[in-house]
């Protein structure tokens, strides 16, 4: 007994702290050591900070955004970006500006063109007045994030104007909120079906399962951009921004089932007579209360992983099917839709800041594709590290 | 015995093939018979559109029996499925004021070649770097295709197709979007016609071959990596099996297994990017048309085009399924 305590008043500092560790380790719930082994993945992190920013931007975009996305600049059509700057031929500034512009004529085509005025020097700032928007469509705000005084006499593009005269960078945070969204709902769509038509084969098996197989091979077997185009050009077109908005979200969401239906299906075979399933069974549980309460638990986190993977064929669906035409419709803006303006080899020449909405593109699918591979390698937290 | 087997094997899935592409049918019948109003309202006003002439609603009902329009939906599929099977029949094109048999034409030519260069190019691109990035582990080429597979995944097929355009616009001079040169367009078939398409099949090959390369060097690297780590592989290098011999005699054979068994996959993904590829890169082939019918609401051009497609798609799983089990002779006995 004394020799006991005297043993415990040996143990060093360090160990003590190593015996804090583990004791924390072994008594952390499942999610907090995921969490933990998440963290330790940089590039997921990264990846999980640049969504979201992408995020916030998109929810506050009427903040974010200097001007409306469909506000024209009839002054600054075609206009190149104008990159705020600390120093010109006049010297340098503590303020980033922009240099004014001035309309001169094109030498050769006498066409009426833009050309940076050296003279002139407008600061950026932030919270300024400008447009009177409501934020997130009930919130009166007439302040945003950066711009212009109000009392410059033009506006600033950082990513330059389209045909039109719009303002390339609001537009794209406009977009960023749509095309985030509608792979938003069209994930759950597809998870609430996948959860549904895998629960119902995975668990009861038999001829069920079979005539679900089936089916879902044969939803599989279609190639899926030429099935979400013959489904989204049956959409009426006078239907409204909104209504055409929510269709090619159920859209996607109804075709985006399969490969989540499956895992969950597979899943389910595999621990539908474990004995703790079959003792629920035993004691009169109901299977949608012995799928949800006791064999999801036990996947829940590979659902997650393959939940965070299907977001980039939403988004590319979406991007691609407005691209064509046959997705959302100006004067909705999403990528595609953004995109469709730099369809020809002629806007890479000539207007390449067009192509800036195409960056978010790559970066929000590298993005959900880097987290689920975080994910999915702090998915089972009591697997060997590495 | 063995013949048995894999004549039994064959029937299996020659059987499961047909029953999918029965329930494909259905499907891309429901997917015809989606937009509202029917072939006869859009024949109707297309025809009478600007003529002056008051279209009623008792003629667009005689159009419609005309066609056998008013039938109950069912009988309505069996007419259109029947027609294809018994008399290569898909009905008929509005927009063209023809038959969808000649719409189509020699379009399912240039597509299987398009696909065909596609496929091809995947696989003698990315079974041996797949193969390579496995052996050499961890080593910076290794790590550079991963990234590559990463973007490979990431960016818009239609993007690309662009940026590929831009560059060989710049470096190969201006004739190159399109399958043919503007000589050879609207020519008869010849050696010098095909001659002419091999030259420009090569940027859309490129383009729809990018991401299938992309995901299959991953999973030629994945099995090589398992396989190289197999007694079998440490047993031939303790014979003294050189090394490169060793290489392809063990764990390459069967990395090609998974490559064979996705062919029908990479052929679905190639045909799901080709209506947008085909827009950006200006190809005459069935993805064009089939965006094309979708616009006009040309359903039955757009019907016959989506089955196809899926046919093909079907065909090829098939295909795979037969070729995996006489690369793998497991395979069949456990099916």
């Amino acid at each position: 007994m004394i020799d006991a305590t005297h043993q415990i008043d040996d143990l060093s500092a360090a160990e003590e702290k190593e015996r804090e560790r583990q004791l924390k380790y072994y008594s952390a719930s499942q999610w907090t050591l995921i969490w933990w082994r998440f963290r330790r993945h940089r590039a997921a992190m990264i990846a999980a900070s640049l969504l979201g920013l992408m995020a916030l931007a998109g929810i506050f975009a009427e903040f974010v955004a200097p001007y409306g996305p469909v506000s024209r600049d009839t002054k600054y059509i075609e206009g190149a970006p104008q990159m705020p700057r600390f120093c010109d031929a006049a010297g340098c500034s503590m303020v980033p500006f922009i240099n004014g512009t001035k309309t001169e004529r094109d030498p050769v085509t006498l066409r009426a063109i833009s050309v940076p005025d050296p003279e002139v020097r407008h600061y950026i700032q932030f919270f300024v007045k400008g447009e009177r928007v409501k934020l997130l469509g009930f919130i009166p705000i007439d302040r945003h994030l950066i711009g212009l005084s109000p009392d410059a006499d033009q506006k600033i593009h950082f990513w330059g104007t389209d045909d039109l005269g719009r303002d390339v960078f609001s537009r794209t945070i406009y977009a960023t909120r749509t095309s985030l969204s509608i792979g938003v709902i069209g994930v759950l769509i597809s998870f609430v079906l996948a959860l549904i038509i895998g629960g119902v084969a995975g668990y009861f098996g038999g001829i069920i399962d079979n005539v679900i197989q089936r089916v879902t091979e044969v939803i599989r077997v279609v190639p899926i951009i030429p099935l979400y185009m013959g489904l989204a050009a049956a959409m009426p077109k006078e239907w409204s921004t909104t209504q055409v908005y929510f269709a090619m979200t159920l859209i996607l969401g109804l075709f985006g089932w399969p490969t989540l239906a499956r895992r969950i299906r597979s899943q389910l075979l595999s621990i539908r007579n474990e004995d703790y399933v079959v003792a629920a069974r035993l004691a009169g549980a109901r299977p949608g209360r012995i799928i949800a309460q006791h064999m999801l638990p036990s996947f829940t986190s590979f659902i997650i992983v393959d939940l965070v993977i299907s977001f980039p064929y939403m988004i590319l669906s979406e991007t691609a099917l407005s691209f064509v035409g046959l997705g959302l419709r100006p004067p909705s803006v999403s990528w595609g839709v953004l995109l469709q303006q730099a369809q020809s080899v002629r806007a890479i020449e000539q207007t390449p800041w067009l192509f800036i909405p195409a960056v978010f593109v790559v970066v929000a699918v590298l993005a959900f594709t880097v987290i689920g591979d975080g994910l999915r390698d702090a998915a089972d937290p009591y697997s060997e590290a590495h | 015995m063995g013949d048995t087997i894999l004549l039994r094997f064959t029937l299996e899935r020659f059987v499961g093939m047909v029953i999918t592409m029965a329930l494909v049918s259905v499907m891309v019948f429901l997917i015809m018979e989606l937009p509202p109003g029917d072939y006869a309202d859009r024949y109707a006003f297309r025809k009478y559109s600007g003529t002056g002439v008051n279209v009623t609603e008792a003629d667009i009902e005689a159009i419609r029996r005309d066609l056998g329009l008013d039938k109950p939906m069912v009988l309505r599929y069996f007419d259109w499925i029947g027609g294809i099977v018994l008399h290569w029949d898909f009905g008929q094109a509005f927009a063209f004021e023809t038959s969808v048999t000649k719409v189509i034409g020699d379009k399912v030519w240039l597509t299987a070649g398009i696909l065909f260069a596609t496929l091809l190019l995947t696989y003698i691109v990315s079974i041996p770097i797949g193969i390579f990035a496995a052996v050499r582990r961890g080593s910076a080429v290794d790590y550079g295709l991963t990234v590559f597979s990463y973007l490979g995944l990431a960016l818009p097929n239609f993007l690309l197709a662009l940026v590929m355009l831009y560059f060989a616009n710049r470096w190969f001079g201006a004739d190159i979007g399109g399958l043919f040169s503007a000589q050879y367009r609207d020519a008869p078939w010849s050696a010098a016609k095909v001659w002419d398409m091999m030259k420009h099949l090569w940027l859309p090959a490129v383009v729809l071959a990018w991401s299938a390369v992309a995901y299959q060097i991953q999973t030629v690297r994945a099995t090589m990596s398992d396989e190289l780590n197999k007694l079998s592989v440490t047993a031939a290098r303790a014979r003294g099996v050189p090394e490169t011999k060793l290489l392809i005699k063990y764990p390459a054979r069967l990395a090609i297994n998974p490559v064979v068994s996705t062919i029908g996959f990479d052929v679905n993904r190639i045909f799901s990017e080709l209506p947008i590829v085909a827009v950006v890169l200006g190809l005459t082939e069935l993805g064009e048309l089939l965006l094309k019918a979708y616009l006009d609401l040309d359903m039955n051009v757009a019907g016959a085009i989506l089955l196809m497609l899926t046919f093909a798609i079907v065909f090829m799983n098939f295909f795979s399924d037969l070729l995996l089990a006489w690369l793998d002779p497991r395979i069949k006995l456990g099916a």
